[in-house]
């Protein structure tokens, strides 16, 4: 379930920055490796939003910048 | 044959997929409009491109609102390509993301008169050049989109919800100055939808769960549902109709307690 979980983030991930899938490693930043801009930021919360089915609060979003900080989150509040 | 066959249409203020401005662009070029959109900056620029092409549009420019050369620039391009302009579609708003929390009254004189100059102001301003245009064609349609915080005090909407009761009161005004010319001006009150722009509002979804609980038909607003209301308020379907705010929540405005 986790590792399901982990490559459907990677996957969203690689889709919404337009990134090849191997740049997306658990330690690559948004900003500083995969040259996410802050409206992409803004759209892969929405989009994990919609791909899981869970709310990212504001506080949440705002402490996101690595591909494991959203695996972590999305496990933590995937029900 | 769709509701606004061969109209040519303006819209400023799409950002992405997500954007309310991009579900009226569909809808009125799935109704068969011409459309041109603009975009504002380089970073939005890299979204708008893809979805023109989407739907056969041309991208007409870089405007931002604050901008009269780029305002001037877009029209003359405007009245190059058609000679004429139709439908005008304003989805533009600006506050900071600081004042779209806790308490009203903090916010500086500076970012009030911003978030005016960008989300009430710019209505006025596109709707002055799009006159004589319009003019030409012997009459046209403005739609901008406004919500329920410019009537009612809901939380952290605070300036934003100022600047949006601002410009209902600029619609009524434009809607007098140009209805001699036929031109008639309205605005959308759309229900909470999670765009960009709503993004910026501390606690959205509070404010979503609490429609989709409390609205008459119990549910939260499709994005579509703005295009498809749009769409008609826009076309000649609506020829009697204008200095309106028409509601497309659902419902929610009507509920009491």
């Amino acid at each position: 379930m986790a590792q399901d979980i982990e490559t459907k983030v990677r996957e969203k991930i690689s889709e919404q920055l337009g990134v090849a899938a191997d740049e997306v490693t658990p330690e690559a930043s948004f900003i500083e490796d995969l040259g996410a801009d802050s409206l992409d930021i803004v759209e892969l919360v929405m989009a994990l939003e919609e791909e899981f089915n869970i709310e990212i609060s504001d506080e949440d979003a705002e402490k996101i910048r690595t591909v494991k900080d959203v695996v972590t989150y999305i496990e933590a509040h995937k029900s | 044959m769709g509701i606004v066959q061969g109209k040519r249409a303006l819209i400023v203020g799409v950002a992405n997929d997500k954007s309310l401005a991009w579900s009226i662009a569909q809808t009125l070029a799935a109704e068969g409009a011409e459309i041109a959109l603009t975009y504002q900056g380089e970073i939005l620029e890299k979204r708008v491109r893809p979805l023109a092409a989407q739907i056969q549009a041309d991208v007409i420019g870089e405007l931002d609102v604050n901008d009269d050369a780029q305002i001037a620039s877009v029209f003359a391009a405007l009245k190059e390509k058609w000679n004429g302009l139709d439908l005008l579609v304003h989805a533009v708003a600006f506050a900071e993301r600081e004042d779209l929390r806790d308490r009203f009254l903090t916010v500086s004189r500076a970012n009030f008169a911003k978030s005016m100059e960008i989300s009430a102001y710019s209505l006025v301003a596109l709707a002055r050049a799009a006159e004589p245009l319009m003019e030409a064609r012997g009459g046209g349609s403005i739609l901008t989109l406004s919500y329920l915080g410019a009537v009612r005090a809901i939380p952290n909407y605070n300036v934003m919800g100022v600047a949006k009761a601002a410009l209902e009161a600029c619609v009524r005004y434009l809607s007098v100055d140009l209805g001699g010319k036929n031109i008639r001006v309205n605005a959308l009150s759309a229900g909470p939808a999670r765009t960009l722009s709503s993004s910026a509002i501390r606690d959205y979804h509070s404010m979503a769960h609490e429609v989709e609980a409390r609205s008459p038909l119990r549910r939260g607003m499709k994005i579509e549902e703005v295009g498809k209301m749009a769409a008609a308020v826009l076309s000649d379907f609506s020829s009697g109709v204008t200095g309106q705010t028409l509601y497309v929540d659902v419902g929610y405005n009507i509920v009491g307690v």
